[in-house]
Order: C-alpha cells, then structure tokens, then sequence
C-alpha cells in the first residue's frame, strides 16, 4: 500500500494534536499567562483571559460550524503528487510524508458537505500545519471541487483560508491554482450562490490573492495576519519597521477589504444569519 | 553593464571583429579573412554558450537589461497604440502600459508590465512591480474590451506585485484575485505572452488567456529563485540550484502542459534582435488571434474555464 492511499484516522482523534503543547497547562501565545490546557482545548483555542485566538487544525474547525454528525468528506484521497521531482534541503516526498504523519491528513484542506445550523453547505477548511496550509495542485483541485458542488447541489460555500501561500515545491502548478479555484468561484457568482470567505490567522500570498478575496462576504477572525507580502519580505523593502497592527484583521477592516472581524465563537451563528439575507425564505 | 557574464567571451569577440574592421578602414590594411574566421568562431562560440543554458543563466537572460520590454514590443509590432490611462479609484499604475493599437488588421487592446530601461524609468516605472493601480487599470481597459468586443493582448514583465505598505493598504491580493476571477470569465479573446519575467502573482494577474505563450528565454515562476533559495535551503546563494528546482524554463513549463506555445528568439537572445524578435512574435500571435477569432464567446469562456480546471497533478 502507498503512502498515499493511507487509511486516515477519524476527524475527533486528531483535533489539537500538537497545536496546543502537551501537557496540563500552556502558555497563552496573547497574554503569555499560564491557562490549564483542557479549558483552552474546551473554549477552541481562545484564552480565556485574554481571548487570544490560538491557531486550530482543520478539524477543530469543522467541529466549531459544523453541526454535529453531520459533517461528510469529500475527496480525501486526492493528494499531492511531485510533478517536478522537488528537492530542496528535503524532498518533497519526505515533507509531504511528514506533514501527513504530523497532521494525520492526507493533504492541506479538509472539504466536504455538511449541516450548519441546519443550512446544508459546502465547506472547506485549511490545515496550517501541513505544509504551512500551502496550496498546491491538490489542495487546488479540492477546494475547486468544493465551489464545484456548491454549483451542482446549488449550495452555498464556505472556505475557511489558514495558509502561508502557494506551495513552492510545485512551481507554476501551484500558481495556477490560483486561478483555478478563482475560476470556479466566477462559475458560482454567475449561478447566484453565495460564497463566504473565513479568514484565520494567516492568510498570505497567493491563497489571499485568489478565493480568500473573492467572498461576497468576508469575516475575518480577531488580530488574523491577511496580507499578500509577508510583513518580513514589507519592513525588507522599506527597510523600515513596520507600524503596530499593520496587515492584521482589524487593518483591513479599517481600510475597507473585509466585511467583518468576528470572534471564533460567534462565527457560526454570523455564518447563518448571513445565509439566511442570502437565500432564506422570505415571509411577505 | 549591458552584458551578463557568459556573454562576456562573445562581446569581447564582436568588439575585436568592429575594431579590425574600423583599422581596415583607416589603415587600408585588408583584415578581411581574420575578421571572417572571428565571426566563424563568435557564431560558434554563441551557438555552445545558448545552447545549454541554465535554468539560472535563462533566468538571467530574462531579466537582461537590454532585453525588449513591453513598450519596445508595442513599438515593433503594432501601429497607431493609443496609451490609456487610470483606474479610476487611485491612480495611473505607471508599471502597466495599455491602449488600443492596431496588430495585423486586429484591433487588440494591449496591457503590458513596463520595467523601465534608464534609472529614472525604471524608478517611474517601480521596475516593473504593480500597485493594485495598475491591475485594477488592467481590469478596467480588459472590461472596456469585452465591451467593444475587442480581442486582449497581455504582456507579461514583472518581478512581481510590489510588496510595499500602500499596497497592502489598497488591497494587492484584492486587485490581482479579481482580475483572476474575471479575466476567466472575460467574453473576448485574450492571448499572454511572457516576454521577460514571469513573477508569480503579479504577472499572473494579467496572464488568464486562451492562449499562454512564452518567449524562448523568458521565465515563469510561482517564486523568484533568490526568494525560494532564502526560504527553502536558508541560504541565498543557492539561486542555481533553485532556478533548476522551480522548472521555470519556457521549455519545461511547455512539456508541462502549462504553456501553449514557445516562440523562437534569435541566437544570444531577443536583445541581440529587437525588431526580428517582436515581428515573429507579431506573425504567432496573428494566427493564434485569427484562430480565436472565429470561436464564439459562449465556447471561448468554456474553453479557457476548462484549461485552467484541468490545471494540476495529483494523486486520487
């Protein structure tokens, strides 16, 4: 048996593996206080004294807006291929074999179809820790496949963006993915179907510069990093430091390039009431 | 310096050969079958240097300073070029260059990244790196096209989208993934042609056509090999292995798929041959213009939609 055609482990026994560190109590990455670790993993990842949001895997996420057992994957056996035989310091095969054992998931992006408060949607769903959540061919292919059955089950979508960009390792392939999933979303504003954009912290590069832009509406969580250039790659141009706050959720608030910036808990409920202004039954 | 290092050994051939050729005007001295074995051996010379370039020598060779830049390409293959200015939000976008002009008995609007030659164009000109400006100028002149039923030449030169304050304050990713979303969906013929330097992002904001062509020796990247040398081995000076890693190369991208055609350069380059380079360009980009001309718009966008689908490798 491949590597590739590894049988995954089931969603729950995963979640917040190696997110948060081991062990009874952590470090909140906001305040720096100490918290106990169950109640971090209870609240999803918000401090509880200083609300920081902590990163959380993908399947953490589904579990925050998906309704409960209601959640089907889809295409989990599409994964990553080396069309350009990459190698760096590593292969690319090792990264990928590592980024799979680390995760327990066969590539970057979980999508599926599934209940949210009870509206059937489309939805996929980063994994920042495989690969930093880089976009290549197959994490392309799955999120267009996810806009794809939006547009075919006439559904709504939902992407929930987490990524440091295209995937390096496969060149133009991954550049082109770019305008792939972008494609596909023009596909689905013709049809008339709502596509929400989710953004968590961080959206950079050319995950940004495509489907994370292209929402009817786009939430982002509290403080989230969203930039095209990297802040480091920004302060090495200018050779200047940057301003406090500088590309974060509450900056591009301010100048006009997201909806809104809504806390992790609330975000189910904003998601409903806004598919319901999109396509809810109107009473007369 | 106009000339890059494996260049050296060819230029300091063709200055001897000018010079014998000046003293046997002066001196009346004939010089003649010396000056006919150097061109021999220059000819032969250039022919073992271009014909194993590197993946990093090519990458060069793009970014060649004396290489034809947008503005030379519409000077050479087109008459009557109109420039068009704003995006009527902000500002011009100097680093773009668009406009009708006439190619071949078409109407074309053409939208083109500028480097600039000399160091106040190429200051004005930001080297050929965008602020969300010049896409969302792009996008309206492209719009405009549709509007006109007009086809869409774009020419693609750029080290990528800037990556400055403003630009983000404005919306970069904003400005270059609408452009992806609508050029896919555009009712009017769009041909790209890499004609230098491919960079990521911000030349593919102007790169969804029907036809993606390359020159010879241009580059096409998701990352420059300096930036993906720094990030993946740690180490700037890994740029050659870097540029090999990336496939970057016009032929590599062709075999590929992601490439539709590789249009020939003169020997050394096209900087060697300015004007033979852009009037085979003009003939290539005629005949994929009089192919698509006869396509209706309907089976255009469903065309280009499945090209760029089926775009990717990956297991399933």
């Amino acid at each position: 048996m491949g590597w590739f055609t590894k049988v995954k482990k089931p969603l729950e026994s995963i979640a917040f593996k190696k997110r948060i560190p081991e062990g009874v109590w952590c470090k909140c990455k906001g305040c720096k206080e100490i918290i106990y670790h169950n109640e971090l993993v209870e609240s999803f990842g918000i401090c509880p004294k200083c609300s920081h949001h902590h990163r959380i895997s993908a399947s953490e996420r589904i579990r925050l807006l998906i309704d409960d057992a209601t959640f089907e994957e889809k295409d989990a056996n599409v994964t990553s291929a080396d069309p350009l035989k990459f190698r760096d310091t590593k292969k690319y095969k090792e990264r990928l074999g590592s980024a799979q054992k680390k995760t327990g998931l066969s590539e970057g992006v979980i999508s599926g179809s599934g209940l949210l408060e009870s509206r059937q949607v489309e939805i996929a769903v980063m994994e920042f820790d495989f690969m930093g959540g880089s976009m290549g061919s197959a994490v392309g292919e799955k999120i267009t496949r996810t806009i794809e059955r939006g547009v075919e089950g006439e559904k709504p979508v939902i992407l929930v963006s987490c990524s440091g960009g295209a995937r390096m390792q496969e060149g133009l392939l991954s550049l082109m993915q770019m305008a792939k999933t972008s494609a596909a979303l023009g596909v689905l504003a013709e049809k008339k179907l709502p596509y929400l954009s989710i953004l968590s912290d961080p959206v950079s590069g050319g995950v940004t510069a495509s489907f994370a832009m292209l929402g009817d509406v786009i939430i982002s969580e509290p403080n989230a990093l969203i930039c095209f250039a990297g802040p480091r790659v920004i302060a090495q141009t200018i050779g200047e430091t940057l301003p406090e706050g500088f590309q974060r959720a509450e900056f591009l608030l301010d100048h006009g390039f997201v909806d809104m910036v809504v806390p992790r808990l609330q975000l189910k409920l904003t998601v409903a009431q806004l598919l319901d202004f999109f396509c809810g039954e109107v009473a007369y | 310096m106009d000339y890059l290092d494996f260049e050296e050994p060819i230029i300091k051939l063709e200055n001897r050969i000018e010079e014998l050729r000046e003293r046997s005007q002066s001196d009346g001295k004939d010089f003649l079958p010396e000056i006919r074995k150097l061109r021999q051996k220059a000819n032969r010379l250039r022919r073992d240097i271009f014909g194993k370039l590197s993946p990093w020598q090519r990458t060069k060779l793009a970014r060649h300073p004396m290489r034809p830049y947008t503005k030379d390409y519409i000077d050479n293959m087109t008459s009557g070029f109109m420039e068009l200015h704003g995006d009527r939000f902000y500002g011009d976008g100097v680093s773009i260059i668009s406009g009708f002009a006439n190619l071949d008995g078409h109407v074309v609007m053409v939208i083109g990244q500028q480097k600039g030659r000399d160091t106040k164009e190429k200051i004005k000109r930001n080297f050929g790196m965008s602020h969300p400006e010049g896409y969302r100028k792009a996008l309206r002149l492209m719009k405009m096209a549709e509007k006109f039923n007009r086809p869409i030449l774009t020419l693609l030169d750029t080290p990528g989208a800037y990556p400055g304050v403003g630009a983000e304050e404005r919306g970069q990713s904003e400005a270059i993934a609408k452009n992806l979303l609508v050029m896919s969906s555009l009712r009017v013929p769009i041909i790209s042609v890499v004609i230098g330097e491919g960079g990521s992002g911000g030349a593919l904001a102007l790169g969804v056509g029907d036809r993606i062509l390359m020159l010879e020796n241009s580059v096409y990247s998701v990352i420059s090999p300096e930036g993906c040398a720094a990030i993946l081995w740690n180490n700037p000076e890994k740029v050659e292995e870097a540029a090999s890693a990336l496939r970057l190369t016009a032929m590599d991208l062709f075999s590929h798929g992601l490439v539709d055609e590789v249009v020939k350069e003169p020997s050394g380059g096209a900087h060697r041959k300015p004007i033979t380079t852009a009037s085979t360009l003009r003939r290539v980009i005629r005949r994929h213009l009089n192919e698509l001309m006869k396509i209706s718009s309907d089976d255009l966008v469903s065309t280009r939609r499945n090209k760029i689908r089926n775009m990717g490798y990956f297991y399933e």
